[in-house]
């Protein structure tokens, strides 16, 4: 599977910086991927068009990923670098697993998204610049001294630069919307100018619109007149020569049903049909925070699914209000990310000690403290495994993709009611926002959930235990000959009482151990990803980072190099089998989005010569940086 | 072995509410009189001991679950309310009694007291109040007296003191009381009370800690006292007190006097009568304060409106009723699908 769009897109060129049409060519050239940019303000409405493009390419049928990129502020003040919102979208007509290390088409609607974005643009690179917005306040605020689009430093890309306001305003001018609003159309122009480009059909757009905008129909006439205009200019305005017209043919993809998912949304979805394929309630308690808080919107909707969400005053009320549910019979959930996860810690440990099931959805994003909320990272796997007061172990999963979001949300919920244990499930904001297209399951698949109550009161005590998964028994309030009591003090090993006995506190400290230890033999085994068993080196990722690692592998072994591929979703307890498979292999490289955490963790647990390949920028890694640190390991240079 | 529930037709008694932990609080903690006063309200609430729920959250009052035979979680500090709720959405149906104490309620926990009695969560709260920390050993807590010398304020404490029962009405709280642990009579009314009303109903009981905080409401509960400083309010009756019933209440606005009645002119029908749906004459009395006014007990305001536990079942019924018990399947395909042969 080649990435040698590169070759077909981007061209080195001499007659860059086309101001001058020259004659169109209506044949099209084929592409087997492409990797496009949208940037501009916040209030551009660039991650609408990003999305939109995503829909239609769907529909054409292509493999996808996205990745958007937003600014810290809700609305930045209009121009200024920080501002800059960007939505970058891979498309392809073979299977992809990463959003593109470098865009070919840049769509740049101010001075300062060009500032911020052209450094990632490869040399012969295709920018479509909103020359309108390049105004001598708006270069100011990009800290632009000169126009970048006169003084000859876009050398060496190709330059389209339209009048985009202007021309998206001409184009609705016939409606009754302000001048504001006018001027707002300028994105979905833009979108209608690439669907020329890229040969997609306008129709999935336009039906979308009309949906959105079905109260106000003049903004429906004036956003799909932008959009015609926009493609009409492609079809009528004689393109400058080296711009070409594109098409990217249809993906090979398993049959089936198929929709856009993004990470945030599965998870939901997951624990939603959690509560149906156990058949008990789910009560999510959560509290709002960057990048997590749109679980809790997907699942506020969800009510008659069986879900109760609760928005709780703070993170803390948010994971004890899931507890008490517990407590009381439902399955409680709660979300969050890193800085909540700190804030829930002491709970989490008391669900631990009282042991019942809760799922805690933690959306991580870069840090320490507030850190960089809207920016990605997978640090918080330390705080999973051991961020809690005394040995406190407890179960850790992480999602590889959007997708796999929805499985592990089930799968948080069967191994927490059945092992009556915390489970905290590692996502973050890369796969929240980002979006796939996912085969969607049928219900009927999936796994079903057995959730059983305790309702025996002969030779009853709380802390009663299945001999096999040392889980303890779920006596739920409201049964009548059960009444106990629990809490965070010690409990007797036998009888449930309170206990300050020296060797029952060891004896008991064992059992959460062992218990969470046993959960290994009721999870897949280790498989080997890509590659052999056994080998000169052996890339080790976990959670988000599986696309761009297993991409790199793929691109390293069809150049004949000896690395194989092992991605973990089960970060503890790890897979009975992973340590006797690491050690067939020579070196060990961990890809993380961290200072390397999950190689101190294989350092210490299986005494592996585990190397960290660090990424901590608030970025997934790109597939070039992967397939670098390969080439290195296996010339023997030191990485990182 | 477990205790079967007995027969319904039995009644219960206070041994069917008292489990077979030993109790453990100090020698004359006035922890027991309040113990004693609840096991003994419950047979007579007719409640179940199944559906009785005792939730607490860390201190010496947080012990309290462990002596009742009732479901009990003994939760972390100051965090209870927060439990309480995730029970309550979950099945409305349990009895949820909150113990908590000053500490527990008003400082580590004060943001989760606030929010558990302004969302109007249907449960019942009793907060102990005896103005010390007693489990880790005598510190001042947040109503503690300014100048009490304790072993973390040697000088005396400079920490203004919060009033529990302001903060209860401050917080919109919707059922306000208080009661004395060693009057076990009028605390067993409040508790019943407390219990009909539907939604959160707040409990201050005064308490005494005998080992770090003796006598600090000695002031009010001396048997010598206790009728001037104690006014046992009750809805449309005059706020009057005093040994013989004849000193009573003035209240215009926020301003109080104390009179007595067939002196200077006055005459029963001059003294405020007591609405308990009034929340600025609750304001009023709740910040009465010996020794110039008496302390005010019983029920002083209650005002019911929807719990909330009940309005997020309506609110999961509603969804039911408008779109159906939810498909996955349906879910899953909703919104842009396409498919690939």
């Amino acid at each position: 599977m080649g990435f040698n769009h590169a070759l077909c897109l981007r061209r080195p060129r001499n007659e860059n910086h086309m101001d001058t049409p020259v004659s169109q060519d209506v044949t099209r050239k084929t592409l087997e991927s492409v990797v496009i940019r949208f940037a501009g303000d916040s209030g551009d409405g660039m991650q609408l068009a990003g999305t939109q493009f995503t829909q239609t390419s769907a529909v054409a049928g292509n493999d996808l990923a996205t990745f958007p990129d937003f600014p810290a502020e809700i609305r930045a003040p209009a121009g200024t670098l920080f501002g800059v919102s960007g939505f970058q979208l891979h498309f392809a007509s073979h299977e992809i697993l990463t959003p593109g290390d470098e865009p070919d088409v840049l769509v740049a609607m101010n001075p300062a998204a060009l500032k911020v974005n052209l450094p990632d643009v490869p040399t012969g690179g295709f920018i479509i610049v909103n020359s309108d917005a390049f105004s001598k306040s708006n270069l100011k605020k990009a800290g632009y001294e000169a126009n970048p689009l006169e003084d000859g430093s876009l050398d060496g890309y190709r330059v389209l630069k339209i009048e985009i306001t202007r021309l998206a305003t001409a184009a609705v001018e016939h409606t009754e919307i302000g001048a504001k609003s006018a001027q707002r159309t300028k994105n979905v122009w833009t979108l209608g100018l690439l669907y020329w480009l890229f040969d997609r059909d306008r129709t999935p757009t336009k039906e979308w619109l009309q949906k959105k905008f079905a109260k106000k129909p003049a903004l429906v006439d004036a956003n799909i007149s932008a959009l015609d205009a926009g493609h009409a200019y492609g079809e009528t305005a004689e393109l400058p020569t080296g711009v070409e017209l594109y098409k990217v043919p249809k993906a090979k993809l398993p049959p089936g049903t198929y929709r856009n998912i993004e990470g945030n949304t599965a998870l939901a979805w997951g624990i939603a049909a959690a509560a149906k394929l156990s058949k008990t309630k789910v009560m999510f308690g959560s509290y709002p925070i960057t990048p997590a808080s749109s679980v809790l919107h997907a699942l506020a909707p969800l009510k008659h699914f069986g879900v109760t969400t609760f928005q709780a005053e703070d993170e803390i009320a948010a994971v004890c209000s899931a507890i008490g549910a517990s407590w009381a019979g439902a399955v409680g959930v709660t979300s969050t990310s890193g800085p909540g996860m700190a804030l829930k810690g002491e709970a989490i440990g008391l669900a631990i000690m009282i042991e019942l099931p809760l799922v805690i959805l933690d959306v991580q994003r870069a840090g320490p403290s507030t850190g960089m909320p809207t920016k990605t990272e997978q640090a918080d796997l330390f705080q999973a495994l051991y961020g809690r007061n005394s040995d406190a172990p407890l179960c850790v999963l992480a999602p590889q993709s959007p997708g796999d979001c929805f499985l592990m949300a089930i799968e948080a919920v069967r191994i927490a009611t059945k092992y009556m244990t915390p489970v905290i499930v590692l996502s973050d904001g890369y796969i929240a926002n980002g979006a796939e297209p996912w085969a969607v399951p049928s219900f009927d698949e999936l796994p079903k959930i057995d959730v059983k109550y305790h309702a025996d009161t002969e030779d009853f005590h709380p802390y009663l235990r299945d001999p096999k998964t040392l889980a303890r028994v779920w006596p739920i309030p409201g049964t009548p000959g059960l009444e106990h009591r629990v809490g965070g003090l010690e409990k007797d090993f036998d009888s449930g009482h309170i206990s300050y006995d020296p060797d029952n506190h060891h004896k008991m400290t064992q059992v959460r151990a062992g218990k969470i230890l046993g959960i290994a033999d009721d999870i897949p085994e280790q498989k080997v990803e890509l590659g052999a068993e056994g080998g000169k080196l052996c890339m080790v990722s976990w959670g988000s980072t599986y696309g761009s690692v297993n991409e790199a592998v793929r691109r390293a072994r069809s150049q004949g190099k000896d690395v194989s591929h092992v991605h973990l979703r089960y970060m503890w307890p790890m897979p009975r089998n992973l340590e006797a498979l690491l050690k067939t292999y020579d070196q060990i490289i961990v890809p993380e989005l961290n200072n390397g955490q999950l190689a101190h963790v294989l350092r210490a647990e299986y005494l592996l010569p585990a190397q960290s390949l660090a990424k901590v920028a608030g970025k997934p890694f790109r597939v070039g940086e992967v397939l670098s640190a390969i080439d290195d390991a296996l010339e023997g240079k030191e990485s990182n | 072995m477990a205790p079967l529930d007995p027969p319904a037709a039995k009644k219960l008694t206070k041994k069917d509410f008292t489990s077979d932990q030993e109790v453990r609080w100090c020698p004359g903690c006035g922890d027991y009189a309040i113990l004693a006063a609840i096991q003994r309200t419950l047979p007579e609430l007719g409640v179940s001991r199944e559906k009785s729920l005792f939730i607490s959250g860390i201190g010496c009052s947080s012990r309290f679950p462990y002596y009742m035979d009732t479901y009990g979680f003994h939760t972390i500090h100051g965090r209870a309310p927060s439990f309480a709720t995730g029970v309550k959405l979950v099945n409305p149906e349990l009895d949820v009694w909150l113990i908590t104490g000053d500490g527990d309620g008003l400082s580590i926990g004060g943001n989760h007291l606030l929010h558990v009695l302004r969302r109007n969560v249907n449960i019942q709260v009793m907060m102990f109040n005896n103005r010390i920390y007693g489990l880790t050993k005598g510190q001042y807590s947040p109503t503690s007296l300014v100048g009490l010398k304790s072993p973390s304020s040697p000088m005396g404490s400079i920490d203004a003191p919060v009033n529990p029962m302001a903060f209860a009405l401050g917080a919109n709280a919707r059922f306000v009381s208080r009661g004395i642990d060693t009057m076990i009579k009028p605390l067993s009314a409040l508790f019943k009370e407390a219990h009909a009303h539907k939604g959160a109903s707040f409990i201050e009981i005064l308490q005494n800690c005998p080992v770090f905080n003796d006598g600090t409401w000695t002031h009010v509960t001396a048997r010598d006292v206790s009728s001037d400083m104690q006014l046992w309010v009750e809805h449309g009756k005059p706020l009057l007190f005093g040994k013989d019933k004849k000193k009573g209440l003035i209240i215009s606005g926020a301003d109080a006097k104390v009179v007595t009645v067939g002196e200077d002119g006055f005459t029963e029908d001059d003294i405020t009568v007591h609405d308990e749906t009034s929340l600025g004459l609750a304001f009023t009395l709740a910040h009465l304060l010996p020794p110039v006014f008496p302390m005010v007990f019983g029920v002083v305001y209650r005002n019911p409106a929807p719990a909330y536990d009940e309005a997020v079942a309506a609110q999961v019924d509603l969804a039911v009723e408008q779109q159906g018990e939810g498909d996955i399947d349906a879910l899953l395909r909703s919104g842009h699908t396409w498919t690939v042969e």
